[in-house]
């Protein structure tokens, strides 16, 4: 054990009060603005001290926002649940599908496994602008255009590989033998998936459905090509803020606060997964 | 009790495909009898591990057919094999601890929650291992989850156990008394277990045949002492026994009554023709090139024997290894005294014809154990 000094310790708790302030800061800064109007979030110097207002929020729940030019109707609401509805169906899918074929690669050397699955990693590499306009007229065709049907496919592209390839390395962690053992048990291939890999795994399916959702959330440009005004999520939303008669510095702050809750609130769940699958300490021996 | 427990016949283990991929496993047949403990002794990489994880089902078989109780199982799942086996990497369940990891094994044979835990307690009893039931195994030694996972394994009614390396991670005191309650506990149920090892202690205090392989190719499965007494190869003989049998190749000339082999640097050794059955002095005959092997405790010193110069000469608290430069390489005796030897002093030895082992100079197959053709 080393010893630490108390100046050691105060140094720490220094540097680390820094980094907290420094990627804390601009979160809490648009926490406060959410509580703003326009008026204080624009005035020079700017103050923390000020008269908070819940109008911002109010306006996002209502739907109706008040402008110098005029109220204008958004659906803020409608494209938050659009986001929710889109990014939990779409890491659901990519871990039905995923976890499974994750497992399959990890345990089979098959001929072609490797290939296969860096194809699919390789969704990763293609921009997605490139991609977008191949798949804007197959989707018209298709009639998959300004679907969720469509939009939660396309995400996949997104989930997908993410879930594959970090699954896939939990499963490589995981002994055979640990399996192996539960199979000689008296238990089939499917039971000893289930019950001993997919457990063991969880930590890491936890943190890639983490990812992938995050990922999803955070997706713009395929929902503002594929989708129209009523199937698009808080991102394209957001466009909506630009008004012709100015930002509106507020709104746009307690949307991003609305926003970021639900990310936040899974991550603060997936949290205690993460942590307690880590205490179990090293799974082989 | 002499009812076929397991039956291997012509067994192949490639990796990867058939007839061009790593050949692991040749031609392997062996069978065991109910209530029978075999040791399947060999280095690293020999195929022994890859045998047993055939026979639990973990790895395809290329070639040949494995039958558990008279139904061919090569194609079947583990599940279905009814064998129990303990993991050399222990293989625990994480998430459980050491009670719960052997508990776990019964689960499948639906037993009442008194037996199990009967069972449980005597396993723990067995293993010494009653103090650490409640901890998991991330907490516990190497050791320690070795017995876990030998408990999981002994603990199953299976109609074959399997035990990879199972004593390996134990200290030496605690290694020498579970092995002869192992054994005892396998011998009272009627168990019919397969043990791999690299340690021939282990598999001549443990089994009752020992299975030794090399390179894949079965090289002997006999009882420990016929191993020891008659090895079938160069191998077998130099493998098991420590210190190692000591070998030296040699021309081989005779007359009507002697037998001479000529060893390198001009060292001859003379033998008369009634020292070896006709049938063995026949075989001798008809080869110009042997390899001669001794046991280094059969080795005597004499007067008159063959001159060496001691090389190395220590006393190991019960018994003293002599290493001598002889022929050109190097004869090894175990003495039971303790010896004023100097390093550089002149002996003479002599290797009574009784103690040669010899073996054909090309195939290094065994031809004669003393008086008797092999």
């Amino acid at each position: 054990m080393e010893t630490t000094s108390t100046l050691e310790k105060t140094l720490r708790l220094i540097a680390l009060t820094l980094v907290v302030i420094f990627f804390m800061f601009p979160i809490f800064w648009i926490f406060l603005m959410s509580f703003q109007t326009n008026e204080t979030i624009l005035a020079i110097p700017p103050s923390v001290i000020f008269t908070p207002t819940l109008s911002n929020y109010a306006a996002l729940i209502t739907g109706k926002l008040t402008t110098a030019a005029g109220t204008l109707d958004i659906a803020f609401m409608r494209n938050l649940g659009n986001s929710i509805f889109l990014s939990v169906t779409s890491v659901a899918l990519a871990l039905v599908l995923g976890v499974p074929a994750a497992y399959a690669f990890a345990r089979h050397k098959f001929k072609g496994s490797e290939d296969i699955a860096f194809t699919l990693l390789s969704f990763r590499f293609a921009p997605p602008l490139l991609v977008l306009l191949p798949l804007t007229q197959y989707f018209q065709w298709l009639g998959l255009s300004d679907t969720y049907f469509g939009l939660i496919w396309v995400y996949q592209l997104i989930c997908l590989p993410l879930i594959l390839w970090i699954v896939r390395g939990y499963f490589e962690d995981i002994s055979a033998d640990v399996e192996y053992a539960y199979r000689i048990a008296g238990h089939s291939w499917f039971a000893t998936f289930r019950k001993i890999a997919l457990p063991l795994a969880g930590p890491g399916i936890a943190a890639a459905g983490l990812l992938a959702f995050i990922f999803a959330w955070n997706n713009f440009v395929f929902a503002l090509v594929l989708a129209s005004a009523d199937k698009q999520p808080v991102t394209v939303g957001a466009l909506a803020f630009v008004t012709s008669s100015g930002i509106q510095y507020g709104q746009i702050a307690s949307a991003i606060v609305l926003s970021v809750t639900p990310t936040l609130a899974l991550a603060l769940y997936a949290q205690r997964y993460l942590v307690e699958g880590l205490s179990l300490g090293a799974v082989k021996g | 009790m002499s009812e076929t427990a397991l039956f291997i016949k012509g067994v192949d283990k490639f990796y990867g495909p058939i007839d061009h991929g790593v050949h692991a496993v040749k031609q392997l047949s062996m069978d065991v009898k109910k209530g029978e403990i075999i040791a399947l002794l060999g280095s690293s990489g020999c195929g022994k591990t890859s045998t047993l994880r055939m026979v639990a089902g973990f790895e395809a078989v290329s070639r040949g057919t494995i039958s558990l109780k008279g139904r061919e199982v090569q194609t079947f799942a583990p599940v279905k094999r009814n064998v129990a086996m303990a993991f050399e990497g222990y293989s625990l369940y994480p998430p459980l601890t050491v009670r719960e990891n052997i508990a776990f094994a019964l689960k499948a044979s639906k037993l009442s929650q008194s037996v199990v835990e009967e069972k449980v307690a005597s396993i723990a009893k067995l293993l010494e291992i009653e103090d650490i039931m409640g901890r998991y195994p991330s907490s516990i030694s190497g050791g320690q989850q070795q017995r876990a996972s030998l408990g999981r394994a002994l603990i199953r009614d299976a109609d074959l156990h399997l035990l990879d390396e199972p004593m390996g991670q134990l200290e030496p005191q605690l290694r020498a008394l579970l092995r002869g309650r192992i054994k005892h506990f396998i011998k009272e149920r009627g168990l019919t277990a397969i043990l791999v090892t690299h340690d021939q202690t282990e598999a001549n205090a443990l089994a009752d045949r020992i299975a030794v392989m090399e390179g894949g190719v079965l090289q002997q499965f006999d009882t420990p002492q016929m191993i020891k007494e008659r090895p079938a190869n160069l191998f077998t003989g130099t493998f098991v026994g420590e210190p190692p049998m000591n070998v030296f190749s040699a021309g081989i000339s005779g007359s009507g009554d002697t037998v001479s082999f000529g060893l390198n640097e001009g060292v001859k050794l003379d033998y008369r023709a009634s020292d070896f059955s006709h049938e063995v002095r026949a075989e001798l005959m008809k080869r110009s090139k042997v390899v001669l092997g001794i046991r280094p405790y059969a080795v005597r010193r004499s007067e008159g024997g063959v001159g060496a110069k001691v090389a190395v000469n220590q006393w190991l608290g019960d018994q003293t290894h002599i290493a001598t430069d002889f022929a050109g390489g190097t004869m090894v005796l175990v003495e039971h005294d303790r010896t004023n030897l100097a390093i550089g002093e002149n002996v003479g030895i002599r290797l009574d014809p009784s103690s040669l082992h010899v073996f054909d100079g090309e195939s290094g197959r065994a031809i004669s154990h003393g008086q008797e053709l092999a």
